[in-house]
């Protein structure tokens, strides 16, 4: 790939990301407009995700790319062989070894360190989109701090299901100023949110880069009587018995039989060398 | 027994080498070449060159035969290898007064200084399957006469003399230009006709029609219409005059509209502007009815609440490549997020099925 | 222009710019994830007088497309040839200016610079400040990007703490010092110490 520049895109293209990308550390949760560029790859398949971390990569980096917190699934295979080749970074799936992680739609389980930087591929950066579609609308409604329509659609939700029915993409409040979309990862994952690696999030169709600083307090929106809680299925791992991890339902056969396992799929490899064994962990390793 | 799939990079591979292989089909048959497809599928090419904002036939040739004939996805090839491109300098404006026409019409005139071309039109042609084209029956040539040598004046000038017609105003602004400026609203019009020229021709033409059927509606003439080639020219400091560096293909479009005026400006015509790569007559006609309608602020019109007048609506929905990418990532796996609703909506079953229950045995003690 | 500061116009670029941006990125995005921690940041050699820290913020982050206003004490014109050269930037006043590099009196008043608007806070100057070291902090630091507190040194703690309160307005600081930055940006609460 010698005819295209190190990670693909051009340096000017890179500062105007690079700039974008600080704006968005030093005002956390607010989503910088950015002159996103067509990238070899569909909209809404991470191009947002893939231009931040073409700015963001050095030749040192190892790098990691997880869709649904697997490595193996077809998108983050495309995305992390796109980088191979144009940035000719390492790549690992293990968590701890990774120095910048793409992801869509999870937070590993691994806590991650000051060394780490965590890329988000965001479809809609708006928190407000699907309460107010006109952009001139919710820019106002971040400016003046206006939430209330937020708070009246979760209120409607409680009064009638008797709970939040919101259960990814659950909206967050940054610094206790911009009301965020933590991209459409299961709300499992929100608490993981407060962390000391660098969060940034990349939309490429809707032009939008924001970024939360670590160590930034990023709370989960809810009621005093209707607190949020970070749900997960019931059951412990049945490849390698976490009960601490996000799960993904599998259909074993016709009968409608399930299993239960990690959607991290690096998190339940690293448990089950460790010896962890959960109720099918065995016949998995036959 | 469960084995969590892998292999995601094999079955990529295993795919790409498939749809090689579909797009080459039948290889008894003869291969296309890209100068048969530029020659012969030029329409094509020319919608290629215009929603793809690049003006290359050739380049658009190889993308309409490596997307085996879906133009969105060759618009596509063509949008992510032109944003790879360097920008050296930026040309003059061109002038379309000084456009050397294929084709040159006027609905609003019978006649006119530089005449009606019909040119190379599909228009009075019957829609009758040629049967003959498909034994490859070789064209008869047509007949040919000298080129013209006087301009080819727009129409809309002559209105222009009577002051019959709104002015455009001279600007030396620079245009804005939404592939290096993220879209903002309200957009001006240089970034509203940008994002038009670009935006899917099915879409800018729905967004037309809708206008024509009501949905605020701004009675519109096809003042002119002229297709043909201009010099494309740039300035060079080194020599400090501009000089040619190439021509281009356009069809550009003005409409007339009505207007009613107000208490400051007597009735005049107000005007619709279409500007389209190659021979892209539909599609021009159809943009500059929808900057028609999409001026009606300037214009001191009500806002008749149409989607053709919305510009967040139009601009935020045109490009065929944010809305077909967008629209075909739902195919990407999403079981994480429907695991979540999974359990949430089972949870809020088992809750409401508890009430019940509790109901139940309530009313059944007393 | 003579022969030598032509010369020196040409000189101090990025030796391989994909790579010495990216790194030279990554120390500036650190410093501005992580008030007041000093991170290491080199690559550029700027034209005498300006430290390779600002000079290697500058040419990773400038070009045709961002204002850069100089001050006073460091505008000259073997820097404006190097800056115009290396990036392209136009030279603007303080009151257009996306990027501003000087000492901190010089770069004063602090209003002058844009602070972003209510819709827009990202539309605001983000300073480069050249100061003498990191070594004597005079202020607490914390908010975002900081687990507890920390500690730097600032020119003038009050002036910053005074941007914080235009929250979420306002303007970033990057202060520079040889081959060291250290990042203030509006998000950071700032307690001068006694």
């Amino acid at each position: 790939m010698s005819d295209y520049n190190f990670a693909y895109l051009d340096e000017q293209t890179k500062r105007m990301i690079r700039r974008a990308i600080l704006k968005g550390l030093a005002v956390p949760g607010y989503q910088v407009p950015f002159a996103s560029r067509e990238m070899p790859m569909p909209y809404g398949w991470g191009t947002g995700g893939v231009q931040v971390s073409a700015a963001t990569l050095t030749p040192e980096d190892t790098f990691k790319v997880i869709d649904q917190g697997a490595d193996d699934t077809t998108n983050a295979v495309s995305i992390r062989k796109f980088f191979e080749r144009t940035a000719g970074v390492a790549t690992t799936e293990e968590t701890e070894k990774a120095s910048v992680i793409q992801t869509r739609h999870r937070i590993p389980e691994a806590e991650l360190t000051e060394d780490q930087i965590l890329v988000y591929q965001v479809p809609i950066p708006e928190p407000l989109r699907f309460l107010e579609p006109r952009e001139t609308e919710t820019r106002k409604m971040h400016a003046l701090q206006e939430y209330g329509l937020m708070h009246v659609k979760l209120y409607e939700d409680i009064s009638q299901h008797g709970a939040i029915a919101t259960s990814y993409a659950y909206p967050v409040k940054v610094s206790d100023r911009y009301v965020m979309d933590p991209s459409p990862i299961p709300k499992f994952d929100n608490p993981k949110m407060e962390m000391a690696a660098i969060q940034l999030f990349g939309a490429g169709r809707e032009q939008r880069i924001y970024a939360v600083p670590p160590y930034t307090s990023v709370v989960s929106l809810d009621f005093e009587d209707y607190p949020f809680e970070a749900s997960k299925a019931d059951h412990p791992c049945d490849l390698c018995a976490a009960e601490d991890s996000y799960l993904d339902e599998v259909i074993l056969d016709d009968a409608g039989n399930r299993m239960f396992v990690c959607s991290d799929t690096d998190y339940c490899r690293s448990r089950r060398e460790a010896g962890h064994v959960g109720r099918l962990g065995e016949e998995a390793a036959a | 027994m469960y084995v969590a799939v892998k292999g995601g990079e094999r079955a990529i591979d295993n795919a790409h080498a498939w749809l090689a292989e579909e797009r080459r089909g039948d290889t008894s048959v003869a291969e296309l070449s890209l100068v048969q497809i530029r020659e012969q599928l030029a329409l094509a090419v020319n919608r290629v060159m215009a929603e793809g904002s690049l003006f290359d036939p050739d380049l658009a040739a190889l993308a309409i035969k490596q997307s085996r004939g879906d133009l969105i996805e060759a618009i596509f090839l063509i949008r992510a290898y032109r944003t790879t491109l360097p920008r050296f300098g930026y040309t003059l404006p061109v002038d379309t007064g000084a456009m050397a026409c294929d084709r040159r019409i006027s609905a609003t005139f019978k006649d006119a200084p530089g005449g009606q071309v019909l040119g190379p039109t599909f228009d009075y042609t019957h829609r009758l399957l040629d049967f003959k084209l498909a034994a490859e029956g070789e064209a008869a040539e047509a007949p040919t006469s000298a080129p013209r040598t006087e301009p080819t004046p727009h129409i809309t000038e002559f209105l222009q003399g009577e002051d019959i017609i709104e002015r455009e105003p001279m600007s030396e602004a620079q245009p804005g230009d939404l592939t290096r400026e993220p879209m903002a609203f309200p957009a001006d019009r240089s970034v509203r006709l940008q994002s038009l020229t670009r935006g899917d021709e099915g879409f800018i033409l729905g967004m037309a029609y809708s206008t024509q059927r009501g949905y605020a509606r701004n009675h519109a003439f096809v003042g002119e219409l002229r297709i043909g080639t201009v010099a494309v020219e740039m300035e060079i400091p080194e020599l400090g005059f501009a000089i040619k560096i190439g021509e281009v293909e356009l069809t550009e479009c003005e409409t007339v509209n009505q207007f009613k005026g107000s208490k400051t400006v007597p009735p005049q015509f107000t005007r619709g502007y279409g500007l389209v790569f190659g021979q892209s007559e539909r599609k021009s006609i159809a943009m500059a009815l929808v900057d028609r309608a999409l001026r009606w602020k300037e214009l001191g019109e009500d806002n008749l609440g149409a989607a053709a007048q919305d510009e967040e609506f139009v601009l935020s929905h045109s490009d065929n490549i944010q809305a077909t990418g967008f629209l075909e990532h739902i195919k990407l796996p999403h079981y994480v997020d429907f695991q979540s609703e999974l359990e949430l909506v089972r949870k809020l079953r088992r809750e409401a099925a508890e009430a019940v229950e509790q109901m139940a045995a309530k009313e059944a003690a007393e | 222009m003579n022969q030598m500061t032509d010369n020196a116009v040409y000189a101090g670029g990025f030796s391989n710019p994909p790579v010495a941006s990216a790194h030279a990125f990554r120390a500036a995005m650190n410093a501005m994830a992580r008030p007041g921690m000093v991170q290491e940041i080199t690559g550029a050699t700027p034209p005498e007088g300006i430290s390779l820290a600002a000079g290697s913020l500058l040419l990773t982050l400038c070009d045709p497309e961002t204002g850069v206003f100089l001050a006073p004490d460091v505008d000259s014109d073997a820097l404006r040839g190097w800056l115009t050269f290396h990036t392209g930037a136009p030279i603007v006043a303080a009151e257009e200016a996306d990027f501003a590099l000087g000492g901190w009196d010089a770069l004063m008043p602090l209003d002058r610079f844009p602070i972003g608007t209510a819709e827009y806070p990202d539309r605001s100057t983000t300073l480069i400040v050249e100061v003498a070291g990191f070594d004597a902090p005079n202020a607490t630091l914390s908010g975002p990007g900081i687990k507890d507190t920390a500690q730097i040194a600032l020119p003038d703690p009050a002036a910053c703490a005074g941007n914080a309160m235009l929250y979420p307005l306002g303007v970033d600081f990057f202060f520079t010092s040889g081959t060291q930055v250290a990042a203030l940006p509006r998000s950071t609460q700032i307690r001068a110490e006694a």
